[in-house]
């Protein structure tokens, strides 16, 4: 197995004062998918907010070999991490094409790539992001990640109140990215995580408290009522947020 | 109704001096969340740059104008970016010690003027032109009102051409609504800051310069008066909207005109009451989205 | 050295006592201190300019009370000194009424002022609230300038004598008014402190923490909020009060945005958060004051080169650039200094934290 490219250990963060991650360790291999899972509130989104830096944060974070956790935001995006927060947070009063030109990096190395997964928001590169419906915000959020070469990509509940029709096409765009980038992925939809996951990490109130192959915790109902407080056969039926 | 033409045109002057100095306060608010007591001193020190312009070249011909002109709005350019980049950075997202420290500068700055300059007004002329009028509808016009209205609406034009079309004004517009997900995307933030800055202290001293024109002196005061005002004018626009700045500057000056010349020289108390109807009824502003 | 984190609370009210005690004998000792102040403490100069550090104090600490503890950065608390000052004063010249029920006519005029406009302020919150908060001071700073019939205008108002007791008149009964004055900051003190740890304080306190916070668990920030603002405000119409006494009258610069940003300058100076900061706060920066007065007319200055001679000889160029490198290098102003220097140079700043938290342990005990 080779080395893993991204190595958080102890790290801890803080919002306005509160902490809300408090000692997370685990590795994110350099190939496939690892989805960040846990109970609402648990700290994930955090989590990966604390890797990135937009958050207070303390602990060790190695990424390709290297520490990260000292550097500013926009120096470790610089590194090669790709980013897809929570809620899309497009620019609403920017166009689409505008909103891509901010993300893009070296010219954008990716933008065939982007077009052919969404050519939807080539039709619509001079619409205003915040007159997009969810969907198509969504998309606008994984085009500006997938634009550039990245080595990782962090992507946050990306088919979060998304119509199951909607939900098929970004787990589609995801499964081709994941073919190139290794992806750490916070999803709440465990047919998504199925679908991709190669590895699972368990999060409870701000600790790791399982990691391995996502199969073997999807398969156990015990673990997954336990850590996620859902049946999975409850999720199989409606698709949506536990 | 050549009263009301004069007043109208009159008001509309102060309300570009208004904006000269509004305008960079709301690009720099929205963008940074700092509220910069600082600003009316770049537009003094803008005002006495460009009178030591005048007094070292012919100070009625249009030309040290221009120059005046120029210098100001460079050097209140050159000494807002130095703010930012030597005082308000080492702050970085700590916004009351951010104003804090724009305050200590307002006030140190005011003080070193006096040293400098005195306490009391300099006289300023510029090209005879200005004190003459032009009769519009009636009203004859002090020929400088134009000269400030033209100046601010090419200062806005310019600003929003610079937003709509630089990579810069990109960052700056994508900023001022989402700050922290520009840095997701990999942009260091801070340069947008300095530049903002730079902008906002260029239209400050220009509009220095043109104070001086209007009021006919420079005093080390005058930036601070001007800027209780703009600070009204930011508010009742909409924090952080430059449009609305734009608009609440003419809405202010031109009222308070009509309060001064109808109400028996109670303008500066009518704005103080708009403000105080504004927040009542729209605490956000004319054009603002976050209180 | 952990002298100070040991101390318990009855320790430092004793201490606090002490020193009351003898600084309401310095006017009856000679004591010189050259260099810090103009001459002996019994002498009327020194007593004045002590008594103007006093109301300094009582001001810094009302100001600690809105922004220290309700966390409103407010520039325009300026206003409620005038209001004080000029109030009474335009009471004592167009009435019969004496000094005490004068003042109580004042205090219930400085209220209703206070709480309407504290309550219009206060429906937008930070920057904004700051520059409203400006904007109705500069209102109130025109209405002083422009109506010298009833203030005296850019000369200010002169103290009407008449109803006010004679042991409070005159050079030689400065030492009376320093006492008032000392009264005042004591009182102040008191009444901020109990204020602090009243169920009102620890509300404020969380509101400036969390303001969802204290909202989800069913308060209303704003009425507290209000109550904050309005006693702050009375307080520093006190301590107009007695200025107006101790300077037998008052001037337009009292109701100046300049003069906000002075008992701004002076609570982040002392440490924001601290009550004892703003105490001290207060009485450095009125002696640096007038040191670097004399300073400025002093020969020395006179004869150096220009580059060095204008900004000396502007005391607010020194205290404006003071009070930057304050900002800047020394966060908690002389209260964190002190403090940091008795954990024996550790950095820690938690201070803020942890009053909030005890805060919040109190808001969610009291609900």
């Amino acid at each position: 197995m080779t080395a893993p490219i991204l190595r958080v250990e102890g790290l801890g963060a803080r919002i306005a004062g509160q902490q809300v991650v408090e000692s997370v360790t685990f590795e994110v291999p350099a190939r496939g998918v690892t989805a960040l899972l846990g109970r609402n509130g648990v700290g994930k989104t955090s989590t990966l907010k604390g890797i990135l830096g937009l958050i207070e944060r303390w602990g060790a974070v190695e990424f390709n070999g290297e520490r990260i956790d000292n550097l500013a935001t926009h120096r470790i995006i610089q590194s090669g991490i790709g980013y897809v927060p929570e809620d899309r947070e497009v620019f609403a009063s920017l166009s689409v094409a505008e909103n891509m030109r901010l993300a893009e990096r070296n010219g954008g190395p990716n933008r065939e790539l982007v077009d052919e997964l969404f050519p939807e928001l080539l039709a619509r590169a001079g619409q205003l992001a915040g007159t997009l419906s969810g969907g198509q915000q969504q998309m606008v959020s994984l085009a500006r990640a997938l634009v550039n070469d990245n080595t990782l990509l962090l992507i946050d509940e990306p088919t979060k109140g998304l119509a199951p029709l909607i939900v098929l096409d970004v787990t589609t765009a995801l499964g081709r990215a994941a073919e190139a980038v290794p992806i750490l992925l916070v999803e709440q939809n465990l047919q998504v995580v199925r679908a991709l996951a190669d590895t699972v990490v368990v999060l409870e109130s701000g600790l790791v408290v399982f990691t391995g192959p996502a199969n073997e915790f999807l398969d156990n109902e015990e673990l997954t009522t336990e850590l996620l407080g859902v049946h999975l056969t409850d999720v199989g039926a409606t698709g949506d947020n536990a | 109704m050549s009263t009301i033409v004069l007043l109208i045109i009159t008001g509309l002057g102060l309300g570009a001096l208004y904006f000269l100095v509004a305008s960079g306060l709301s690009l720099i608010y929205g963008l940074m969340g700092v509220l910069n007591f600082a600003h009316g001193s770049f537009l003094t020190l803008g005002a006495f740059a460009g009178l030591e312009i005048a007094r070292r070249m012919d100070g009625a011909s249009w030309i040290t104008l221009f120059a005046s002109l120029v210098v100001g709005a460079v050097v209140g350019a050159v000494v807002a970016a130095a703010t930012e980049f030597f005082l308000i950075r080492r702050l970085y997202n700590r916004h009351i010690e951010q104003v804090l420290v724009t305050v200590g500068l307002a006030l140190a700055t005011v003080a070193l003027f006096d040293g400098i300059w005195g306490t009391d007004p300099t006289y300023v002329t510029g090209p005879a032109w200005f004190s003459e009028t032009t009769e519009i509808l009636g009203a004859k016009v002090p020929n400088d009102r134009f000269v400030l209205i033209i100046a601010a609406v090419l200062v806005l034009l310019g600003i929003v051409l610079f937003l709509k079309f630089t990579r810069f004004g990109l960052i700056i517009r994508a900023g001022v609504e989402n700050r922290s997900m520009v840095t997701a995307l990999g942009i260091d933030v801070r340069k947008a800051f300095t530049v903002v800055f730079a902008i906002g202290g260029a239209a400050a001293g220009l509009g220095g310069v043109l104070a001086s024109h209007y009021f006919g002196y420079v005093s080390p005061q005058l930036g601070g008066s001007l800027l209780i005002f703009a600070f009204i004018v930011t508010v009742i626009g909409g924090l952080g909207s430059l449009a609305g700045a734009a608009i609440a500057s003419a809405l202010v000056a031109v009222l308070q005109q009509f309060a001064n010349y109808y109400l028996g020289g109670t303008g500066d108390l009518t704005v103080v009451l708009l403000l105080a109807a504004v927040l009542l009824i729209r605490p956000t502003g004319l054009l603002g989205s976050k209180a | 050295m952990k002298l100070l984190t040991h101390m318990k609370p009855w320790m430092w009210w004793a201490v606090g006592g002490a020193i009351a005690v003898f600084a309401a004998l310095l006017p009856l000792i000679n004591l010189s201190i050259p260099g810090i102040l103009p001459g002996p403490t019994y002498t009327p100069g020194t007593l004045q300019l002590l008594a103007l550090a006093l109301l300094f104090s009582s001001l810094a600490l009302s100001y600690h009370l809105l922004f220290g503890v309700g966390g409103m950065l407010s520039f325009g608390h300026a206003l409620y000194f005038a209001l004080g000052a000029y109030g009474l004063g335009i009471v004592l010249k167009t009435t019969q009424l004496s000094l005490v029920p004068a003042m109580g006519l004042t205090v219930a005029a400085v209220i209703c002022i206070a709480y309407l406009l504290g309550a219009l302020s206060l429906r937008v919150t930070g920057i904004s609230f700051a520059m409203v908060t400006l904007a109705f001071a500069q209102a109130g700073n025109v209405l002083v300038r422009r109506n010298p019939q009833i203030t005296g205008g850019d000369e200010g108002l002169q103290l009407e004598t008449q109803n006010v007791p004679d042991f409070l008149l005159g050079v030689l009964n400065t030492r009376n008014l320093y006492w008032v004055a000392l009264a005042l900051l004591i009182i102040v003190f008191i009444v901020v402190a109990l204020f602090e740890h009243s169920r009102a304080g620890h509300v404020v306190t969380a509101t400036r923490e969390n303001e969802l916070r204290v909202r989800v668990i069913g308060i209303r920030p704003f009425m507290v909020k209000l109550v904050t603002f309005s006693i702050a405000s009375v307080l520093a119409a006190l301590v107009g009060m007695v200025h107006l006494l101790l300077q037998s009258g008052v001037t337009a610069r009292a109701s100046s945005a300049d003069f906000t940003l002075t008992i701004l300058v002076i609570v982040v100076l002392g440490g924001v958060g601290s009550r004892w900061g703003a105490v001290v706060g207060a009485i450095v920066y009125t002696l640096l004051d007038q040191r670097l007065t004399a300073l400025a007319s002093s020969d020395a200055i006179a004869g150096l080169p220009a580059i060095l001679r204008i900004p000396l000889s502007e005391p607010l160029f020194i205290l404006g650039t003071l009070f930057i490198l304050v900002v800047l290098f020394l966060p908690g102003g002389i209260a964190g200094a002190v403090q940091r220097m008795d954990k024996g140079g550790v950095r820690r700043n938690p201070a803020k934290e942890t009053s909030s938290e005890i805060a919040r342990d109190k808001i969610e005990e009291v609900t």
